[in-house]
């Protein structure tokens, strides 16, 4: 660590410095920056009275509480869920491996309407799971429930595929010497196991999080999008867009923008902290 | 955009540049949803009868989306020539954002620029199981009522007004008119369990997920869904009054100038009035204008007392300002509601 200011100083010993960070520069700037400040720029268009009433207004407000709440519980159940099933495909040897470790990555490839109507389709009170649930009293499609579901549907491939890379590093041997010294499972799990997927983890739950709160597709399907009760932030900027009111779209997606950029930012920092702890 | 238009956007730009020299022709025609079938049959007869009268082959493209999308598409830059949209609001807004076309378009084509019209009728269940007759069925307590969020769809626009405007003729008094017409429309939504973004989603709703006891739908989609979807399965009902839908079209002038279309482009949407283009609309289920098809198609439809937007509303930028914008009448059914 030490090392790095002066190796900086002097000539880098990779070669290419320059134009590679010239190229990164260039190319964050053309994918990511220039769209997101052309955002800033349209919501800017509004007076500061205007932007305020745009974005806490009564039904936006609403939207976020469910966006950002419905985003957080599907992250956390994939984290927990998602784990499951990265040990399980890294640890065991199972007839169908390899098609189970496909079927992961189907969240990814299927476009998302695809999904919402098939989601829907099950969950719906006509449907397979749906009416299974509508028998012990549960609503699950056209309410925050069947939002959730869909989130943590287009969530599960991030949090497997970021730890089942760390769970395959860490050595079975690791296990047996916790368990031969003593520990207990749940003991190995804890102090053995945990620490070392803690950060994968915490990567995995920051980018489903981060695909749920963005997400649409899928969502609206099964939303039954009723204002104030089960209206996502994303609808009510594509409402917006609707009546070319594209200065109220852009400032309310200004605030999702800035509150997302900032929990992920926080998130990183939990990663690092989590990463140093776990270094010691 | 989506990205089906960005390659619209490409393809146009790579038939302008390869074929600009050629004698071939093409024209992009930015539509609504349900059109689908219907321009697939009018273009090629449109193109059969240019090539018998120029020697010139024609190929129409077409792009179809929720009517609202597609106007933006328009907006930020997808190279239509025509634009064919569900209502008349949505080219207005492509004549004042991005000045493509001029603001009276609607005065040049005849009736205002409608070549053919729709209504809004009901769909219910086979048997008619609650007994739905008439708008007033709609708001009883237990009737489940299945449209799209007006805000997010053309076609649910349509719906609302068409409620709204019978709630007006038959149950205002003159002093607060507006008043128990917004309470009845109130009602009415109070009855809507889910508000699908698009008239294609509520469709799904209420034909796969089986969810509500009748379905608010354009007339066309209406008998597209009794013939096709589910067989034996639906009903149509016309009620006593409804709103006189006219989807209108339109040449997106600065397109057709700078592209060299203009000809076609006028050729095309004056097709869609002769007899052959309106036979066709027929065919597919939209109200005819010529009146001799109308009088041939007469068994097709049921007859209802049919009000305009104009007579009623004022126009749809009224009724825009007045119902859809934020604030509006829609967003107070729900805030003030619950």
């Amino acid at each position: 660590m030490n090392a790095l200011p002066h190796t900086l100083k002097k000539h880098s010993i990779l070669p290419g410095f320059g134009l590679s960070l010239g190229y990164t520069l260039l190319y964050l700037s053309l994918i990511v920056l220039i769209p997101l400040a052309a955002v800033f720029i349209s919501a800017a268009t509004l007076t500061r009275e205007q932007f305020v009433t745009t974005v806490t207004a009564p039904r936006v407000l609403a939207s976020y509480r469910l966006t950002f709440g419905a985003s957080l519980v599907a992250a956390m159940i994939n984290v927990v869920f998602g784990l499951l099933v990265a040990w399980v495909l890294v640890r065991y040897r199972l007839p169908g491996k390899r098609f189970i470790d496909a079927l992961i990555d189907l969240p990814f490839a299927l476009p998302t309407a695809v999904a919402g109507i098939a989601l829907t389709a099950v969950y719906a009170q006509t449907g397979l799971i749906g009416g299974l649930l509508s028998k012990i009293g549960i609503k699950a499609a056209f309410t925050p429930l069947g939002i959730i579901i869909a989130l943590t549907f287009i969530g599960l491939p991030f949090v497997v595929r970021t730890v089942q890379p760390v769970l395959q590093d860490l050595s079975k041997e690791t296990e047996e010497a916790a368990a031969s010294l003593g520990a207990s499972r749940l003991q190995t799990f804890r102090k053995v196991i945990l620490p070392e997927v803690a950060p994968a983890l915490l990567t995995g739950f920051a980018l489903a999080f981060a695909r749920a709160i963005g997400e649409y597709g899928s969502v609206i399907f099964i939303a039954g999008n009723m204002p104030m009760k089960t209206e996502i932030t994303p609808l009510l900027i594509i409402t917006k867009l609707e009546q070319y009111d594209y200065a109220g779209a852009t400032a309310i997606a200004v605030v999702m923008l800035v509150s997302s950029f900032v929990l992920l930012l926080i998130i990183n920092i939990l990663q690092k902290w989590a990463a140093r702890t776990d270094n010691r | 955009m989506t990205l089906k238009n960005i390659t619209l956007i490409l393809l146009s730009i790579f038939t302008i540049s390869s074929f600009s020299s050629a004698k071939d022709i093409t024209l992009l025609n930015v539509s609504y949803d349900p059109t689908r079938e219907l321009y697939q049959e009018l273009n090629a007869a449109f193109a059969k009868q240019w090539q018998e009268k120029t020697g010139q082959k024609m190929k129409i493209n077409q792009s179809h989306g929720g009517s609202g999308k597609q106007a933006r598409s328009v907006i930020d830059g997808l190279e239509a020539d025509v634009v064919t949209l569900a209502l008349a609001y949505d080219i207005d807004a492509i004549a004042e954002k991005a000045n493509l076309l001029s603001k009276n378009w609607q005065s040049k084509l005849p009736d205002n620029s409608s070549p053919y019209t729709s209504t809004i009728v009901f769909l219910v269940r086979k048997g008619n199981p609650k007994n739905i007759k008439d708008w007033d069925d709609l708001i009883k307590p237990g009737v489940l009522v299945i449209t799209p969020n007006p805000k997010t769809s053309g076609g649910a626009r349509w719906n609302y007004l068409a409620a709204w405007g019978y709630a007006l003729k038959n149950h205002g008094t003159n002093s607060d008119a507006n008043q128990s017409a917004k309470e009845f429309v109130t009602k009415l939504y109070k009855n809507v369990p889910v508000l699908d973004s698009g008239a294609r989603g509520s469709l799904t709703t209420f034909v796969q997920r089986e969810i509500g006891d009748v379905f608010l739908s354009w007339e066309n989609e209406a008998f597209l869904a009794v013939n096709e979807l589910g067989k034996g399965k639906f009903e149509i009902i016309v009620p006593s009054a409804s709103i006189l839908a006219e989807p209108p079209v339109a040449i997106v002038d600065k397109v057709v100038d700078r592209r060299g279309t203009r000809a076609a482009a006028q050729a095309y949407l004056e097709f869609l009035y002769t007899e052959q283009g309106q036979e066709i609309a027929a065919k597919n289920y939209y109200r005819p204008r010529l009146k001799m098809i109308a009088e041939k198609y007469a068994g097709q439809f049921t007859e209802t007392k049919l009000f305009t937007i104009d007579e009623v509303f004022g126009g749809w930028q009224n009724a825009q300002k007045t119902h859809f914008t934020d604030g509006g009448v829609f967003d107070q059914i729900y805030q003030v509601g619950k």
